[in-house]
């Protein structure tokens, strides 16, 4: 089949980059472009006026790409005709090229300004790699540049020729700049800095005219008169440049020109097909449900979806995108989304530190972000996003919403949570030891566009992922409104499919799938078996779903879990035995001790969870140390139930009022043995003093005179996050129930490899309340299921101390 | 990027097949270990019942491969999630580095292992 493309902008090359990764062979595919040049990052012009980058630095796809992808690319060929009968286009050079499907992606025009002299030289547009180097030909020949538009492009243009040494004038028609991004005070906060930096501002003023000299050459700019004075009244400013960056058109020309419907842009459906069915749009020329898009970001998202359907797929809707905006002005920190200016129905949380230059606002609605416009600080502008995207309900968070998500906790990172502020050597990531300039120069030189991306060319955020955050603003600032977080609802389990974790659990409950083979079948997965993220993810989905009846799969486990002992750097593995409550006897050390002698364990080491670990073990020795120890299974190593922390309690301290250390014992002995989405830590403390440090845990227990409350979702790690209060109960009994009914809840609901903590901020306390505080029975039944699960599981070092899976810790034999 | 440990390739004189093991005692989607005095030697199996064999260290900081999740024809390091090609032992892109792999080969019910004098 052949495919056409015409138009050689992100959007067109992002789909056929998507359309090869899928469907490689599918088509012959030829390539038409106006521009000389191939496909470069068209956001990343700003940064070449201002002289921070070069032409060569922001291409995307060379010449070279096209070549080896058995692309046919016509570069300065302007198809001027559709001859959709004969299913052929037509160059103007006469060129004609069949087509079996044709994609138009043709982009958009810069409007120009219907006054007189807008023909005059020394007029131009902001758009392409040509305007770009005719603004700097005239930065080094002319002094007085005037910029007519204040909206995001017009302001780094007008940056730009700052920069490159010209006297910049910015006229604007309305009150105040960046009207459909800002609002009023976030913008005299912008207009203030750009002051500071040299830019000149006229606001409310409308262009008359643009006067030439006598070479004809552009001369001054007049304006018309304030309404009600005088018609010849209107004043004039020198200008030697002017640069109109006053919105842009989809360009629809070709496609009009040939009958295909078009209404603002060409008209597509969800799949990104126009009216006719062999031809699909994608990109700035488009109009979907309405709506013309004229930032990156829903371009490929467009992309990703036209691919899928173009390679016969017929998967992937595309329906709509709420768009965020970041001003690419070095020093300034802009962020916008949403609406952001309130009206019927809104309520505004307001910061405003006008001395600091900090200006923040979220507009919420029905306790739901809708809007947030950031000045000064948007590091976590992301965030606010990702809120706004998964319409997350902020009832609970709503005291330390405007906050932020980095205001405390957060370690690895010099506790640093501004990326602006940092300079280029500072580390970001601290696992990984990725400074902040690495970061830059990766997005820039390799055009990076997603958190993905970043992580899988600099592994910055790859490990624990305490600085997200920090990547995400510097992705934001980097490549500005093309970034765009992923909304989690949406985000696909892995490259492997294009489903979510949650329609893989609905899938495996509703159809009753039993292994990995027949989930992947079933949601038609496009890879053979998977791969390292999505089989442990599938396996724990299934065992969770199915106790007793899912196979559970040990090469689809990660190796801790398969070798039920946890790896070190070195391949040795480390052994923690289990002391229920923390609790242990003469007895159990003095086994511990012989085993640490007898295997020669190099390090015996006391962990943060009352236990202790035996590091250093061969994975030979494995089953022999368990049969040796004779002690439970610690769970150390798994997603699993760890420990339950407890205090010393009633029974000697005398501050107790409960008896913390067999309350303990008891959660723990209940427990045991529960896998989960992830690791899951408890304690139980005797008094409010809180010694056993219930408020980091994922429950927490409390005991005061008059019962035990229960807390949740907490966390000690990577991020600190104090647990919630869930509810108080009486009794023991309760503590179970209610402990258990919450991990239970949590096991069925969060997506794997999700903490309580990360679970519960998805879902919102409320959620949780009402499954397990306000409705008994469903409660009682959580509990009941996770007994169900846990019933007769056996103790995995037990079995193995006794033989099975033997050739797991057997190495073969040196071969003679 | 972090550099990559690459092992230095000795010239391979004329080598020996030798038998391993059954194909069956690797389990599918896994690997068993050969422990060796020149550095241990994982083999894979994969789902389609192919081998092979890789020295047992990623050629990011030395993890032994033979730990880590199969899938198609490609290992993810226990370490740090590397993957790793079982074909020639190369670290995907954008990674760069390899770990020295062995030609492998099954006869008769047997998994037969390529190693240099």
């Amino acid at each position: 089949m052949k495919l056409v493309m015409i138009g050689n902008g992100m959007a067109g090359a992002r789909t056929l980059e998507e359309l090869l990764k899928i469907a490689p062979d599918l088509y012959d595919i030829t390539v038409f472009g106006a521009e000389p040049h191939a496909n470069y990052n068209r956001i990343l012009l700003s940064p070449v006026l201002a002289g921070e980058m070069t032409v060569q630095n922001i291409m995307l796809n060379d010449v070279d790409w096209y070549g080896k992808n058995n692309i046919s690319l016509h570069l300065g060929k302007k198809v001027t005709r559709i001859e959709r009968g004969a299913r052929r286009v037509v160059a103007a050079d006469g060129t004609a090229e069949p087509y079996d499907r044709l994609l138009l992606a043709t982009g958009s025009n810069p409007f120009i300004l219907p006054v007189p002299g807008k023909d005059l030289e020394g007029v131009l547009t902001y758009r392409d790699i040509q305007d770009t180097n005719a603004m700097i030909e005239a930065s080094k020949r002319y002094k007085h540049a005037v910029v007519i538009g204040g909206g995001l492009l017009g302001l780094e243009a007008a940056n730009g020729l700052k920069l490159r040494g010209m006297n910049v004038t910015v006229v604007h028609l309305m009150e105040w700049l960046m009207e459909r991004q800002l609002d009023r005070t976030a913008a005299q906060l912008l207009q203030q800095s750009l002051e500071a930096k040299g830019l000149q501002f006229l606001l409310q003023k409308q262009t008359a005219e643009i006067v030439a000299n006598e070479q004809g050459r552009v001369r001054a700019v007049r304006f018309k008169p304030a309404p009600g004075k005088d018609p010849g009244d209107g004043s004039e400013i020198v200008a030697e440049l002017v640069v109109m960056a006053v919105g842009i058109r989809p360009n629809t020309e070709l496609a009009q020109s040939a009958g295909i419907q078009c209404n603002r842009g060409i008209v597509v459906n969800d799949t990104l097909q126009t009216f006719d069915p062999k031809i699909y749009a994608v990109g700035e020329c488009v109009a979907h449900r309405g709506v013309a898009y004229g930032l990156v970001a829903p371009l490929f998202e467009m992309a990703k979806v036209c691919a899928n359907h173009l390679a016969h797929f017929g998967i992937g809707r595309y329906a709509g995108s709420v768009t965020s905006t970041k001003l690419k002005v070095t020093g300034i920190d802009l962020f916008s989304a949403g609406e952001f200016s309130g009206g019927a129905g809104t309520e505004d949380i307001v910061l405003n530190d006008a001395l600091g230059g900090v200006y923040k606002r979220i507009v919420l609605r029905d306790n739901r972000v809708v809007g947030a416009v950031l000045y000064g600080d948007t590091a976590d502008g992301s965030w606010y996003y990702q809120l706004l995207r998964d319409k997350q309900n902020v009832a609970e968070i709503r005291d330390h919403l405007m906050f932020g998500q980095n205001h405390l906790g957060n370690t690895g990172h010099q506790g640093q949570s501004r990326a602006v502020a940092m300079a280029d050597a500072m580390e970001v990531c601290g696992c990984n030891g990725v400074p902040k300039g690495a970061i830059v120069r990766a997005i820039k030189e390799k055009g990076l566009f997603t958190l993905a991306d970043v992580r899988k060319h600099t592994k910055a955020s790859s490990s624990c992922g305490s600085c997200t955050g920090l990547v995400e603003q510097i992705l934001a600032s980097t490549v500005g409104g093309a970034y765009q977080p992923q909304e989690a609802k949406t985000k696909p389990m892995c490259a492997c499919t294009d489903h979510t974790h949650e329609e893989m659990r609905k899938a495996i409950k509703e159809h009753r799938l039993l292994s990995i083979s027949a989930a992947m079948r079933f949601l038609e997965w496009r890879t053979p078996n998977g791969c390292a993220s999505c089989r442990p993810a599938i396996n724990y989905y299934l065992i969770c779903a199915w106790p007793h009846e899912a196979k559970d799969d040990p090469q689809s486990r990660f190796i801790n879990e398969r070798a039920h002992a946890n790896i070190q750097k070195d391949g040795t593995f480390s052994v923690v035995p289990r002391m229920f409550g923390g609790v242990t006897s003469p007895d159990q050390l003095r086994r511990i001790a012989d085993v640490a002698d007898k295997y020669q364990i190099p390090t015996v080491k006391v962990t943060g969870g009352q236990r202790i670990d035996l590091l250093g073990v061969k994975k030979d020795d494995l089953p022999a140390v368990w049969r040796d120890l004779d002690m439970p299974s610690g769970h150390a190593y798994a997603k699993a139930l760890r420990t339950v922390k407890t205090c010393v309690g009633s029974e000697w301290c005398r501050f107790g009022v409960q008896d913390s250390t067999n309350m303990g014992i008891e959660l723990e002995k209940s427990l045991w043995r529960m896998y989960a989405p992830h690791k899951v830590k408890m304690a139980v403390s005797g008094c409010p003093r809180n010694c056993a440090e219930s408020g980091i845990k994922d429950v927490g227990v409390i005991g005061v005179d008059s019962g035990w409350e229960i807390y949740v979702a907490g966390n000690g790690g990577i991020k600190t996050e104090v647990a919630q209060f869930l509810v108080k109960v009486k009794t023991r009994e309760e503590v179970l129930e209610y402990a258990g009914a919450f991990l239970q809840l949590y096991r069925e609901e969060a997506r794997y490899l999700d903490r309580t903590v990360h679970y519960v901020r998805r879902v919102g306390l409320d959620h949780i309340k009402k499954k397990i505080v306000e409705d008994a029975d469903n409660r009682k039944a959580l509990w009941a299921r996770l007994q169900h699960a846990l019933e007769g599981e056996p103790d995995p070092w037990k079995e193995r101390a006794a033989g099975k899976d033997g050739r797991e810790y057997e190495a073969l034999a040196e071969p003679a | 990027m972090e550099a990559a440990v690459t092992e230095t390739l000795k010239p391979v004189r004329m080598a020996r097949w030798i038998r391993v093991c059954r194909p069956e005692d690797i389990p599918e989607l896994g690997a068993r270990v050969i422990r060796r005095t020149g550095g241990d030697i994982a083999v894979f199996r994969n789902s389609e019942g192919e081998c092979f064999a890789l020295l047992d260290r990623c050629p990011h900081k030395g993890g032994p491969l033979s730990q880590g999740i199969v899938f198609g024809r490609s290992v993810a390091c226990p370490l740090h999630g590397w993957t790793v090609h079982l074909e020639d032992g190369c670290a995907e892109a954008p990674d760069t580095g390899c770990t020295r792999s062995f030609p492998v080969k099954i006869e008769n019910g047997e998994v037969l292992l390529q190693l240099p004098d």
